[in-house]
């Protein structure tokens, strides 16, 4: 019955979408409002699931370490020689989930808000948004890979038409280019997905659908060992609880650890953890698979901005830290200190990328790739601290960059033009403006007292930890790390003493008396990200607290997984 | 009584939030009010444990506010640490802070942004009170950040002028990569003590890194790169004479009660990990005698008055370094507290002067101001015979302090010591005299406008010559009689180490301090002569800047020059450079020729989907051949 709250929270979206499709709507707005009230109940129900949450210590990926709980089988697939494919309907929230369900409820929320500089075909537009908001809290909820892949197309489809459709002047490049990237990290992922499924069984699901009393979990696991079930007889499931199971690969398959297949001297499970890394690092992204990321946001309308860099990009991390280390915990040890380096790259490159652009959109885009190197960085230390600031920066990114696009779009809707070099003394005309970037700005750059600077404290001392505890992340490669802290500073004050100080002129291109400052709806969509990020920069507990047990029974299962 | 020490944050943090939130409810004339009332509110909380703290009653005590970070084996809390030494900066930061308040009604009074500006203040005691409350490193990083912040909107308060902007950035870059330093010192400390807090660390300290004096150089090394950003030493001096673009009182607040003491405080604190690594101590002796050298050398041509005041707190600052590197923490904290004095006391008099000139900064254009402003001129006296180390004013003692440990050290440090000193008295009193000696060489409008400043303005500059005239008193030392109370004060739960017993005599004491003094008289004799006598008036087009020596020491020896073409161009070019070439060029192309590639592929290969039987009949043949050869060859 806890599950219901759940269940509401992901389909309701689908009930608006039947509403909005069967319906004709001439006033104008009331697409909107039906979007704006979908996602608020699904905020309200995401808060309450997030203050009812109750943190509690269990293993990772067991069936008790799993709340809200939703389970219904849903079919069976006999697939020859591969044995049977049981597919269910789990849905369930964890530590990790919580704060990521909590974070795209906000997002979609505030997204949504944000919606109204949609001008033409809002039925199409909407329907797709609304669409969004099933696939992207799914994607989180699901329990089994194979409901996850579902969402995950399903969310990367709408945003190709979303930014093609609605987008800016090279809307067809910037959605192809999205849409080829995603479809080749989709493509990774499906293989190392099918690989996965050859090469786990299930015996939780064999003994769940032979119905018989006296098959035990036990049993299977011997007759399996003793080869006296073949491989076609196998039930296997991608439910995650099963194929983050090391007792569950199939012996001899290509995922056992002690096969011997190599190609090119690399053992079949890590070209698997590669292809899986690589899948999930270009949806993050990371040098060098960034580069769809800064068009695509460039062309983008504000609000599937905010979407893309609020939630898309989280699924890279929520992925890295769900699925990939877990199931390749030892391969992903062994990777860390490359990708430890991919991370610092990420955050150095982009920062210095950033400090040469002229759009301001640009700019943060860059920004928003140098911030997710802390992710990476903290995922690959394998320690609390570490991950613990890298879900903490998947939050606090989650807010910070959903709050500087907006204020990107606060200019762009009114002028037309996004050049830094075009603006000069802002602050004159619009303070209120002004004070919200300042302050957007100066919590992207990390300020304490603001939810950035609780991230990558953490992520930092997570990765001095690692030098330490598993020997992985050499001391050098965090500190270049916080070289990116000081070019970060670097272009967010360049910019403010560009655009907003000074006295007031602007480009001939723009004019002038189209800039007017924060109307009230403006306001309460600024000052309530505004606030969050300030919340959660002071009382960070709000969130640690109820996600911390689950990042400690993580890094424990990474320890007693690589001994 | 404990659980009201929130308060003394916290009334700033209200008065910030008010301001700031309520900006256009408040009348423009309440506003400076109500800033004062919240910092003089919070002082008199903080004159609770800072009257039984002088009388040696005070129990120290650590009172936590809320679990900040807390990651399962390990608990961070935001908590304060209230003992001799924080109370000490708190009554320092709230006492002259108040006044800086006070001050800036009057001073402020018919500027626009007056409540933004007050709002500010607010908010830079509130970080500053932060810095040196917190009872880990954590918390005090927090404030050290927030005090950048606070200078950044502080020094490009007058936002309309780029200049202003420029010297805010450089201000809060310049910090942001000394406070790099201190994280990084950080972070290594709780990867080897496995603790942030305070009294942890402190107290395992000597047992971790006895067998690790590298390990404690490095870490206090980092530590010190940060205090080298806050506290304005070289190399990262530079942002603080850019600093004086804000409103006079705010160089006041910058250079006297907040932020540039933080670099002093976080090394007095942690002394025990400075006393594990002797080469850090000396590193920081060296760096502290070159700013007190070259800021002084810089002051001596400068012509804005509040450059030279500004790169006489450069200067002092060194010398308080220069303490520090002896091992002599508790006399770089009493020169901190007579400097905090005169310093805010001449900083609001060149306010009150400038307020009188209607903005004109340059003391060329002043002259014979001591008729006009009285107060303002008595006080100035005061304040300039305090930096200079007249007896019996505060400066002479807290100076004296100084130069009595470099003796100790060697008869050199003695020197060099006493030579900045002399530097320092030559370019103060060059500019007093400038200032307030001779005749009027301003316009006749500015003639016309001179007036003493309203009693709001000249009541602090009272209060702070009083405290600049009696402020050494809390330290004589045994020469004099007196007991070194203020040594004492710092040593109780022996929080600040007391130096040993002095090793000179009596009589080398009075012999070095007579030998000082006359020095000293020389200099002013000399000033005297030359800027009040021979009229030696610096001309408007610098024609004596002819000599080597002048111009290095004008164009501050190029320092700005050098750092803006090693290290800000090179930094626009490698950006640039980055982003066009390796992320334009590079990776988006290799992105775009697999893109071009497949579509050439595509219509290459159409070619061959050519309908014509023939050309199909011939592929298969080809094809035929092919597999027939394969199997030969094979």
């Amino acid at each position: 019955m806890e599950s219901f709250g759940l269940t509401i929270l992901l389909w309701l979206p689908l009930l608006s979408l039947l509403v909005l499709l069967v319906g004709k709507y001439h006033q104008p707005g009331t697409l909107r409002t039906i979007t704006i009230v979908t996602t608020a109940i699904q905020l309200i129900i995401a808060v309450l699931l997030f203050i009812q949450m109750v943190p509690e210590y269990f293993p990772l990926h067991t069936s008790d370490s799993f709340v809200y709980k939703d389970f219904h089988p849903w079919f069976t697939l006999p697939l020859g020689q591969l044995g049977y494919l049981s597919v269910n309907y789990f849905v369930a929230v964890d530590g990790l989930t919580i704060s990521l369900l909590l974070l795209s409820s906000i997002v979609l929320f505030v997204g949504a808000l944000v919606s109204h500089t949609i001008q033409f075909q809002e039925k199409g537009y909407y329907a797709l948004y609304l669409l969004l908001c099933i696939s992207i809290p799914g994607c989180f909820v699901a329990q089994d890979l194979f409901l996850f892949f579902l969402f995950f197309e399903f969310m990367l489809l709408p945003m190709y038409f979303l930014i093609g459709i609605w987008g800016g002047v090279n809307k067809e490049y910037a959605a192809i280019k999205f849409f080829i990237y995603t479809l080749v990290g989709s493509l990774l992922i499906l293989v190392s997905f099918i690989i996965l499924y050859a090469s786990t069984y299930s015996p939780t699901e064999m003994v769940r659908l032979s119905g018989h009393s006296d098959i035990t979990v036990q049993s299977i696991q011997q007759a399996v060992m003793d080869k006296t079930i073949t491989t076609s007889d196998m039930v296997r499931s991608l439910s995650i609880q099963d194929v983050t199971k090391p007792t569950n690969i199939v012996p001899g398959s290509w995922l056992d650890p002690a096969s011997t297949t190599q190609w090119l001297g690399i053992s079949a499970r890590m070209w698997v953890f590669i292809a899986l890394l690589i899948g999930f690092i270009i949806k993050l992204p990371a040098i060098p698979f960034h580069t769809w990321l800064p068009d695509a946001h460039v062309e983008a309308p504000t609000a599937v901005s905010v979407v893309l860099a609020g939630i898309l990009l989280k699924i890279g991390g929520y992925g890295l830290i769900r699925i990939v280390w877990p199931i390749f915990p030892v391969e992903a040890m062994q990777a860390s200190t490359v990708i430890a380096i991919i991370g610092v790259v990420s955050i150095v490159y982009a920062a210095y990328v950033a400090l040469a652009q002229d759009d301001l959109k640009k700019m943060i885009a860059y920004s928003s790739v140098s911030h997710m190197g802390f992710v990476l960085l903290g995922i690959a230390s394998g320690t609390v601290e570490g991950i613990s600031g890298a879900v903490y920066q998947l939050f606090s990114h989650g807010l910070i960059s959903a709050l500087l696009f907006i204020l990107v779009g606060i200019l762009y809707e009114r002028t037309h033009d996004r050049s830094i070099a075009h603006y000069k003394g802002l602050l004159n005309k619009m303070p209120a403006f002004t004070v919200v970037v300042t302050i957007a700005f100066f919590a992207s750059l990390g300020l304490p007292g603001m939810s950035g600077f609780i991230a990558e404290i953490l992520v930092l001392i997570g990765a001095f930890q690692a030098s330490q505890v598993y020997s992985t992340i050499p001391i050098g490669v965090t500190i270049v790390a916080t070289i990116g802290l000081v070019v970060t500073a670097g272009y967010y004050l360049w910019t403010l003493q560009r655009m907003f100080f000074g006295k007031f002129s602007v480009h001939t291109s723009v004019d002038a008396h189209t800039l007017q400052d924060l109307t009230l709806m403006e306001k309460v969509v600024t000052y309530l990200l505004c606030g969050l990020v300030i919340l959660f920069g002071v009382l960070p507990s709000v969130l640690l607290d109820t996600i911390g047990p689950w990042m400690q029974t993580w890094v424990q299962f990474l320890q007693q997984s690589i001994q | 009584m404990k659980d009201f020490v929130w308060l003394i944050p916290t009334l700033p943090l209200a008065g910030f939030l008010i301001l700031s939130l309520f900006k256009s409810f408040i009348p423009k004339g309440l506003s400076g009010y109500l800033a004062t009332l919240a910092v003089v509110s919070s002082f008199i909380v903080v004159l609770n444990w800072f009257i039984p703290a002088l009388r040696g009653e005070l129990t120290p005590f650590t009172w936590v506010a809320w679990d900040w970070i807390n990651l399962g084996k390990y608990h961070l809390n935001f908590a304060f640490q209230i003992d001799v030494l924080s109370i000490w900066f708190m009554a320092i930061i709230t006492g002259i802070g108040s006044l800086i308040h006070l001050y800036s009604i009057a001073y402020m009074h018919d500027d626009d942004g007056i409540t933004r500006y007050f709002s500010y203040l607010n908010l830079f005691i509130f970080s500053m009170l932060i810095l040196v409350m917190g009872s880990n490193f954590v918390v005090l990083f927090a404030g050290w950040e927030g005090v950048g912040l606070c200078s950044y909107l502080l020094i490009g308060f007058w936002f309309k002028n780029n200049a202003y902007n420029d010297a805010a950035k450089k201000a809060f870059i310049m910090n942001r990569i000394g406070d790099l330093g201190f994280l990084l010192g950080m972070l290594l400390l709780f990867m080897h003590v496995g603790s942030l807090d305070y009294t942890t660390v402190l107290e395992q300290a000597p047992q971790v890194f006895h067998k690790n004096a590298g390990l404690i150089t490095v870490i206090t090394l980092l530590l010190f790169v940060g205090a080298t950003g806050k506290s304005a030493q070289v190399p990262l001096y530079t942002w603080l004479p850019d600093a004086m673009a804000g409103p006079t009182p705010v160089s006041a607040l910058i250079h006297a009660a907040t932020m540039v003491t933080a670099g002093i405080y976080m090394i007095t604190r942690t002394n025990i990990l400075f006393d594990l690594a002797p080469i850090t101590l000396d590193i920081v002796y060296y760096i502290g005698t070159a700013t007190a050298i070259l800021a002084a050398l810089i002051g001596l041509t400068q012509n804005d008055i509040k450059k030279v005041l500004a790169y006489s707190t450069v200067s002092q600052l060194g010398f308080m370094f220069m303490a520090l590197g002896m091992g002599a923490y508790s006399i770089a904290v009493f020169h901190v507290t007579t400097h905090a004095f005169f310093k805010a006391l001449l900083f609001l008099g060149s306010g009150s002067v400038i307020h009188a000139m209607g903005g004109e900064q340059d003391i060329r254009y002043m002259g014979g101001l001591r008729h006009k402003l009285p107060i303002t001129f008595i006080t100035f006296l005061i304040g300039t015979l305090a930096i200079a180390g007249i007896p019996p004013l505060a400066g002479f003692f807290s100076k004296d302090a100084i130069l009595a440990v470099a003796f100790e050290h060697s008869p050199i440090y003695w020197g060099i010591g006493v030579f900045a000193a002399l530097l320092t008295t030559f370019y103060m009193f060059r500019m007093f005299f400038l200032t307030f000696f001779g005749s009027f060489r301003g316009s006749d409008k500015q003639k016309e406008h001179l007036h003493e400043s309203p009693l709001l303005m000249t009541l602090p500059l009272a209060v702070l010559a009083l405290l600049s005239f009696g402020g050494g008193f809390i330290n004589i030392p045994h020469v004099f009689g007196g007991h070194q109370w203020f040594s004492h004060y710092l040593n109780q739960k022996s929080l600040v180490p007391l130096l040993g017993e002095s090793s000179i005599s009596v009589t080398t004491e009075y012999i070095l301090m007579a030998i000082a003094l006359i020095l000293v008289m020389a200099t002013i004799l000399f000033t005297y002569i030359s800027y009040v006598k021979k009229h030696n008036i610096p001309s408007a087009d610098n024609s004596e800047s002819t000599t080597l020596g002048y111009k290095l020491s004008y164009n501050k020896f190029y320092i700005d020059e050098i750092y803006h073409s090693i290290i800000v161009k090179p930094l626009h070019i490698a950006s640039d450079t980055v982003f066009s070439f390796i992320e334009k060029y590079i990776l988006d192309g290799i992105v775009k020729s697999i893109g071009l590639g497949v579509q050439k592929a595509g219509s290459g290969i159409r070619h061959i989907q050519s309908g014509s039987t023939n050309t199909y009949a011939l592929f298969m043949i080809l094809g035929v051949a092919l597999v027939i050869l394969i199997q030969i060859v094979l």
